[in-house]
């Protein structure tokens, strides 16, 4: 199989440039396109890429896969050769500052995510044991909690591509929307009055490209329209 | 938060709302036009005039203009802010915007109540 990847090294080469690698697959068998890196890796251990667990539950190795955005560990080389040619594309995720070949600084987006204060707050006395949720309360977190921040979607939406720093991005704002629904918070008004500038939440033009990509089947663009509704409702 | 002086609204819930709600009066306007068209298949200059002539009709036009000029601002400035890096060019781009929505909104109002 051709495996094609994005090798940039910012202190050797002076612009990005894509190689080639001919990797044979073991017949029969259906890799994950982290094995087949893997594979690479033994060939050249130049090749840098960020992975832990290998079964898409830490969120490290999200990459641009034969041009969309996903998890090499989970995302089988079936799944993203279908409908194309038996070639394998691998590039960093989009629109953010490459380190080196398919590791980014995913600093711009842990800061946004920093900025929707994603940590329980409440200012009454705690009880003796624990704050009690009803299982109805507690459903309400349910396709939010489950995020593990791998970026696939906010480096796929456009509008995180042009404003990074005032945009907060799909993956924080379904973070934000996580906190917002959770009845042990009580800073929902403060929460509020931070996102309800021009840039925040109202730059999601509703593209969708995060549903489209999230590995984890999750759906910020809904999650942004609630946060929407709050703030209307707030206001009127 | 993040602070801008140059949008429309007090916020970017304001800018959201105006824009939707604009667009709904932008709609319902052009359908009504069209319809006034399709209705008069032999439309005479004296029909134009008649519906234009009519107060109803020049205060749905008013608003029509200043929707037309609020969901423009809008609009363009998200395109500015999207798209245009430097602030030099984007204020630029602002400016010029901001002189044909005025022109237009001037200029409609002359036509629409001038002399
Ligand atoms: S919402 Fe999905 S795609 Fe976005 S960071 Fe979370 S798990 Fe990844
Ligand atoms: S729906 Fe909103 S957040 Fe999601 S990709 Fe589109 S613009 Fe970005
Ligand atoms: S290596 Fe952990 S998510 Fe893929």
């Amino acid at each position: 199989m051709l495996v094609s990847i994005y090798r940039y090294n910012p202190e050797a080469d002076e612009a990005p440039y894509m190689q080639d690698y001919e990797i044979s697959i073991p017949a029969g068998k259906d890799l994950m396109v982290l094995d087949v890196l893997n594979l690479v890796k033994e060939q050249d251990s130049s090749v840098s890429y960020r992975r832990s667990c290998r079964e898409g539950v830490c969120g490290s190795d999200g990459m641009n896969i034969n041009g969309k955005n996903g998890l090499a560990c989970i995302t089988p080389i079936s799944e993203a050769t279908k409908g194309k040619n038996d070639k394998l594309v691998l590039r960093p995720l989009p629109g953010m500052p490459v380190i080196r070949d398919l590791v980014i600084d995913m600093g711009l987006f842990y800061k946004q995510y920093e900025s929707i204060k994603p940590y329980l707050n409440n200012n009454t006395p705690a009880p003796a044991i624990e704050r009690l949720q009803s299982p109805e309360e507690r459903a309400k977190l349910d396709g939010l909690y489950e995020c593990i921040l791998c970026a696939c979607c906010s480096t796929s939406c456009p509008s995180f591509w042009w404003n990074p720093e005032k945009f907060v991005g799909p993956a924080g704002l379904l973070q934000a929307y996580r906190f917002l629904a959770d009845t042990r918070d009580t800073s929902t008004e403060e929460r509020l009055a931070e996102l309800d500038d021009p840039f925040s939440v109202f730059r999601c033009r509703g593209i969708m490209n995060c549903v489209n990509v999230c590995p984890k089947g999750l759906n910020p663009t809904r999650a942004i329209g609630h946060i929407r509704g709050m703030l209307l409702q707030r206001e009127i | 938060m993040v602070a801008s002086i140059t949008n429309l609204g007090r916020s970017g819930l304001y800018d959201w709302v105006i824009q939707r709600l604009t667009a709904v009066i932008l709609a319902v306007y052009t359908l009504f036009l069209l319809g006034f068209v399709i209705a008069h298949p032999d439309l005479q200059y004296s029909d134009w005039q008649g519906l234009f002539s009519c107060t109803a009709m020049k205060i749905a036009s008013l608003l029509a203009l200043i929707s037309i000029c609020a969901h423009g601002w809008v609009g363009m400035w998200t395109i500015a802010t999207d798209y245009i890096k430097p602030t030099g060019i984007r204020f630029l781009f602002l400016l010029v915007t901001a002189a044909f929505v005025f022109v237009y909104l001037v200029w409609g109002i002359d036509i629409l109540w001038g002399a």
